[in-house]
């Protein structure tokens, strides 16, 4: 943003720019409608499948189906191996013992490289930003020969135990940048009040970061319950699958078997993450743009 | 004076510091300062992350490098047999070959087009429209629902041999009735259109990055007769560099890294004709189907050295092209 905005008048070359004429918004918004049409369109066909009769799924393309069939929910719901409410217990267990994990341990690491000088900070910092590039197929491997060693494998711990050791950097990144917003006053007045470091940490930053930890909470949710490749890997006897596991069974079976109950089951495992994004919309495509855009 | 004669010493506000005072002070200043170097208090905070990056990443990178130059089932332990996965990799695994190709095609094509597609709409949302925000949030739903098992499978019956995309080239009288999905050469294109569906998370970032330039140029510039093709290309990307420079470099490690509609869409055969097998699928199967933990090592290096290096490559290729305002 410039600092100095002259006034914009009607015939400013700007205003031309900025505000297009009647046809051109006309224009703008028709293809807007037109892409979000596109892009909507696949979740809204994957919606009506889901209410069709499967003889009707591939044969009546249209949004609207000529018959309702609510029952491929219900069918779904107890058709695959183990009943979904076993799979959505065990997502919860998953998704929230990792939001618990990364909240602590990230928003801790963050408070200490906001917030202090110490030995080779930079280097430790440079790190944690290089880890941050790392794909998680490079460590896959000697990760799973740990668990399996510890005999972890088959239970929920391998996907939760490492976000208590803030192992996703991206949300210590966010995180420092947000701390650095704080004023450093505060803290000081809390030291000359006799604070320890601990107590500046739980009583202020903490309560004051409530927004960093929101966004914290809400992708960690998401991408906890859609990683389905760490799922995969550790989790192998079908009463410890998770949502994602328990909808990759309706595959192997679906040549006959019901489409329209794969679909049913597959609009539910999306919900909570439409539910997410419904409510809380605005600080996700925010929280997208500022950390992008703080690097 | 009658203070001075009962002894007392008065403290005005803008009286000189007693020498006990100073004191005080100097002691409160370097408690301040030892404070802000925290002592032993900055690594009791980085504890659990000390943990993390030792534990599970630097030592298993190791671990992993060393793996590598063994035959290790899991089971059995891990016998060494020096440089024999790398040579079976480049030259007795034409299935690893495969899977190059597709990634390279995947990353090649679908990063651009995403790209391109994020910048264009952003072009767009970046003026003064009514309802901006359902837009915004329109196009960034499919990027957050991206990674899930579900929207694989809907891609899947979407591009499959009865299903939607059909339809639609039924509209323009193009349906052939071809399964997309089980044809080796449209295979992992109907992978590259899911990727570039999922433009919402670059757009976004450009979005934000749009914002943030100079309106005096470009009012500057339209004084001068610049049209806005002119515009684009000789202020809003040039501007905009730093920004195309992050997204392509996050967009090309998360392309490298794409797994779950890979595994779906071909029920985790990477088929047809390996068409869809990409890298970290490989990796997958190599490791955890055949139990081939020494090989699938291996790959994970090379994987992690590529990776890398594209990303080196665009830090030095970027000091030619991005253009930083300070």
């Amino acid at each position: 943003m410039s600092a100095i905005t002259p006034p914009r008048s009607s015939t400013s070359p700007l205003h031309k720019l900025r505000s297009a004429t009647g046809t051109r918004r006309i224009f703008i918004h028709t293809v807007l409608i037109g892409v979000a049409i596109v892009m909507l369109y696949p979740l809204m066909w994957m919606l009506s499948s889901s209410l069709k009769p499967d003889t009707e799924i591939f044969t009546h393309p249209g949004l609207i189906p000529t018959a309702l069939r609510p029952e491929n929910y219900s069918e779904g719901w107890s058709g695959s191996g183990n009943s979904f409410s076993l799979y959505i217990t065990n997502s919860l267990i998953v998704t929230i013992g990792a939001v618990i994990g990364n909240v602590i341990s990230c928003s801790l690491a963050a408070y200490a490289f906001a917030r202090f000088e110490f030995r080779g900070k930079k280097i430790w910092f440079g790190l944690m930003l290089g880890t941050l590039m790392l794909p998680t197929q490079a460590v896959l491997i000697p990760q799973y020969t740990i668990f399996y060693n510890l005999t972890w494998i088959n239970t929920f711990l391998p996907l939760i135990v490492p976000k208590f050791l803030a192992v996703d950097a991206f949300f210590i990144f966010l995180m420092v940048q947000f701390i650095r917003s704080i004023p450093r006053e505060l803290d000081q007045a809390a030291m000359v009040d006799g604070a320890n470091p601990w107590k500046i940490y739980w009583r202020i930053i903490l309560p004051l970061m409530k927004p960093a930890l929101i966004t914290t909470t809400i992708f960690t949710f998401i991408w906890t319950y859609d990683d389905f490749l760490h799922q995969l890997v550790y989790l192998q006897q079908n009463d410890k699958f998770t949502v994602p596991l328990g909808l990759t069974l309706f595959l192997d079976q679906t040549s006959g078997s019901s489409y329209g109950a794969m679909f049913a089951m597959s609009t539910l495992a999306l919900l909570p993450t439409l539910i997410c994004f419904l409510i809380f919309q605005k600080r996700l495509v925010e929280g997208m743009a500022t950390s992008g855009m703080k690097g | 004076m009658t203070t001075a004669q009962t002894g007392e010493v008065v403290k005005e506000p803008s009286a000189p510091a007693t020498p006990s005072d100073q004191r005080e002070r100097d002691r409160m200043r370097r408690r301040l300062a030892r404070r802000r170097g925290g002592g032993w208090w900055p690594y009791l905070f980085l504890a659990p992350w000390f943990v993390g990056l030792f534990g599970l990443t630097i030592y298993p990178m190791l671990d992993s490098l060393y793996l590598s130059f063994t035959n290790f089932d899991l089971l059995t332990p891990a016998q060494w047999v020096g440089m024999d996965n790398y040579d079976r990799m480049f030259t007795d695994d034409p299935v690893f070959w495969d899977s190059v190709h597709a990634t390279l095609v995947y990353v090649v094509v679908s990063v651009p087009l995403k790209l391109a597609l994020a910048l264009a709409v952003a072009m767009l949302l970046n003026r003064d429209l009514r309802g901006i925000g359902l837009y915004r949030a329109a196009f960034y739903l499919p990027s957050l629902l991206g990674g899930a098992v579900a929207i694989a499978i809907v891609w899947r019956q979407v591009f499959g041999g009865e299903g939607l995309f059909n339809d639609f080239l039924g509209w323009f009288g193009l349906n052939t009735g071809q399964d997309w999905i089980s044809s080796p050469d449209t295979a992992l294109y109907t992978l590259v259109l899911l990727a570039v569906w999922q433009f919402g998370t670059p757009m976004v970032i450009f979005l934000a990055g749009l914002k943030q330039l100079p309106k005096d140029v470009f009012e500057a510039a339209a004084i001068d007769g610049a049209g806005a093709v002119t515009r684009f290309f000789k202020i809003t990307l040039p501007l905009l560099t730093p920004i195309v420079f992050f997204n392509v470099v996050l967009q090309i490690i998360d392309a490298f890294k794409t797994f779950t509609p890979a595994f779906v869409i071909s029920n985790g055969s990477g088929g047809p004709l390996n068409s869809t097998m990409l890298y970290s699928l490989y990796l997958y199967k190599k490791g955890f189907t055949d139990l081939q933990m020494g090989y699938a090592s291996a790959l994970a290096w090379v994987l992690f050295l590529v990776i890398a290096l594209f990303t080196a490559v665009n830090f030095i290729a970027s000091r030619y092209w991005v253009h930083y305002d300070d």
